[in-house]
């Protein structure tokens, strides 16, 4: 048997440090995740309390300077009307991408524009709603409802591009079946297509959800501020994301602690939402 | 083929529908067509009105000199959004310097070299910086970054002054925390995109490499990075259209301040910044609002050509991607055999 010749010391060396480099920058990038959690959980913890979650910030300038009750229900009511208008829109354009459009040109204008809508900053999508809505007092000034309008127009894009990609795994031979069987389109997609896309659509829906979830900058210029509770979603309402940035400016330091309570509450919320469409994704049918 | 179908009653041959049980597909087809070109007219639409509102600041001080010059006086109704610009470029550079080169490397740790079973922890774990809410990086930036980081800021500034752009008094919020913040914000998508671009690269290329004597380095060196660099760059202009747009994490640590520092530890403004924080006061003032807004259309059209550039880029790697499928499926491709030296 003949040896085979030995990789010279200096290639190995160097095989050696490129390995450990790359270990190591995953190392790095693993630290800001740590230290965030760490001090959201060192400073966020302990401000949470029963008080914490069932009072509205009071505007007092001394003593308890009220929890966070109004923001999160704020954010569960936009969060739920912006899903109630994006989910079904962009998971309609997906269809209509993958069972109609295909490669037309319109359909790969409206992809193109889907794309681009992705990239679009969600300031960007604030502005415009400020335009078209707040400006020409569009049902009052500053309303819950258009700040959802605005959220929504940022998950669009992210439903419409997942949808495509789950509605694309569904294979042609169940559509070819069904079709075979004599049934017409509208029964195929229905009841062939969603049905066995359904929780990849699901994961793609969650995970633009938690994504609207965290938006603070479109809210800015759409909701305008509010402290106390309200299920009206034509008027001003407070929001987690809002409420932590209006909170961090604060010289007060009860109420500094209060956005660090408020944002260990908002990515516990964004966490669970994730971890659930994680779990959805595994429980797929596709892929 | 109609001629034989058998035909009731009518012209109609028994197979065909109905009109009336056609109908549901017709409203289903142009339904989701409806719907498809309702997202396209809007989205033109809310273009086309964003122009209309900043056209009053560009008239005013027309494109180019609101665009570069630097001077801006709100109490004077003065706006030049030239620090605002050079502050959202210098802060994307510094979240690509910092953030593309680990974001690649983890995912060549991470598709190449990690043991198995740490590989979807891990994989969830880097994919968990996206979920972070960007108004809670600003809160972190805020409040431990920044506090933290000065004494090493300053020691780098006087050790390292005579590098342009370094020296000098470090400020707490400053164009550079903005930039490190942005990193940590964009090294996420860079990675996942890059995973998947390096996923698809053929086994045939790696396993011919390694089978030449390459050491696992020297493999991904020669077989992995050059099938996937346009897909990485295209990833990397993605994070870089974040990087742009983002507005809650760098209001919060840039320090706002319309002036183009003089290092990079001195504090700044970004197009994406002055917007948020302006806009209570500038609301109600027609010219002051109109700036504000031209600001919002620079970074929209800022960040189109930056995401057409990245999307042509992971393009041109997807198609490589499916010639890799293709070659896999022992499709046509010839394999390029350099003719042996000396032969």
């Amino acid at each position: 048997m003949t040896e085979l010749p030995r990789i010279s010391a200096g290639r190995r060396r160097k095989d050696r440090i490129m390995r450990g480099l790359l270990a190591a920058a995953t190392g790095v990038a693993l630290v800001p995740l740590v230290l965030v959690i760490y001090y959201l959980i060192y400073k966020g913890a302990g401000q949470w309390s029963g008080q914490f979650f069932t009072s509205d910030p009071n505007g007092n300038f001394l003593g308890y300077p009220g929890g966070i009750r109004s923001a999160i229900l704020g954010t569960i009511e936009i969060v739920a009307l912006a899903t109630l208008i994006s989910v079904p829109l962009g998971i309609a354009v997906a269809l209509y991408l993958v069972e109609y459009g295909k490669k037309s040109l319109f359909a790969n204008v409206v992809r193109y524009f889907v794309d681009v809508m992705t990239g679009v900053p969600s300031i960007v999508f604030g502005l415009f709603i400020y335009i078209v809505l707040v400006v020409a007092h569009v049902g009052g000034n500053f309303t819950a409802w258009k700040g959802s309008v605005a959220i929504s127009l940022l998950m669009l894009p992210i439903v419409a591009r997942s949808a495509e990609v789950v509605l694309n795994l569904v294979p042609g031979s169940l559509r070819e079946a069904a079709l075979a069987l004599g049934a017409p389109r509208w029964r195929v997609v229905t009841r062939v297509v969603l049905p066995t896309a359904a929780s990849g659509l699901v994961t793609g829906s969650l995970l633009a959800i938690a994504r609207g979830a965290g938006e603070t900058a479109p809210l800015l210029f759409t909701l305008g501020t509010a402290n106390g509770l309200t299920f009206n979603l034509s008027q001003q309402m407070n929001t987690l994301p809002t409420q932590i940035f209006s909170d961090i400016t604060s010289p007060r330091n009860a109420i500094v602690a209060r956005a660090w309570g408020a944002a260990l509450t908002l990515v516990v919320l964004v966490l669970i939402l994730n971890l659930i469409a994680r779990a959805a994704q595994r429980r797929s049918r596709l892929a | 083929m109609e001629a034989h179908t058998p035909v009731i009653g009518g012209d109609r041959p028994a197979l065909e529908r109905s009109p009336l049980a056609r109908l549901p597909d017709r409203l289903l087809k142009w339904g989701l067509f409806g719907v498809s070109a309702a997202v396209l007219i809007l989205i033109v639409y809310f273009f086309i009105r964003l122009i209309g509102q900043s056209t009053l600041a560009f008239n005013r001080f027309g494109l180019f000199g609101f665009a570069f010059h630097n001077r801006w006086i709100p109490s004077r109704l003065i706006f030049g959004a030239a620090a605002m610009l050079f502050g959202t470029a210098v802060t994307s550079a510094i979240a690509l310097i910092i953030g593309v080169p680990i974001a690649v490397a983890t995912a060549l740790y991470l598709t190449q070299l990690c043991p198995r079973r740490l590989r979807g922890p891990l994989t969830i774990l880097v994919d968990l910086l996206a979920a972070v809410p960007s108004v809670v990086y600003g809160l972190w930036g805020v409040f431990v970054l920044i506090p933290k980081l000065k004494p090493a800021e300053q020691w780098f500034a006087n050790t390292f002054s005579f590098i342009p752009w370094v020296g000098g008094h470090v400020a707490g919020p400053s164009v550079f925390i903005a930039g490190l913040i942005l990193a940590i914000m964009i090294l996420p998508i860079v990675s996942a995109i890059s995973r998947e671009v390096i996923s698809t690269v053929p086994a045939e290329h790696k396993e011919a490499a390694l089978a030449l004597g390459a050491t696992r380095w020297e493999m991904i060196k020669i077989a992995v990075l050059p099938y996937s660099r346009p897909g990485i760059t295209g990833g990397a202009m993605l994070g870089l259209g974040r990087a742009l747009g983002e507005t809650i994490a760098v209001v919060l640590v840039i320090g706002d301040d319309p002036a183009i520092p003089h290092s990079i530890f001195g504090q700044g403004y970004s197009l994406a910044a002055v917007i948020a924080n302006e806009f209570g006061e500038g609301s109600n003032i027609p010219l002051y609002r109109s700036a504000l807004l031209a600001c919002g259309l620079v970074l929209f059209v800022l960040t189109l050509f930056v995401n057409g550039f990245a999307r042509g880029y992971v393009l041109r790697g997807e198609r490589k991607m499916f010639d890799g499928a293709r070659h896999r499926l022992g499709g046509v491709d010839e394999p390029e055999i350099e003719p042996a030296m000396g032969a």
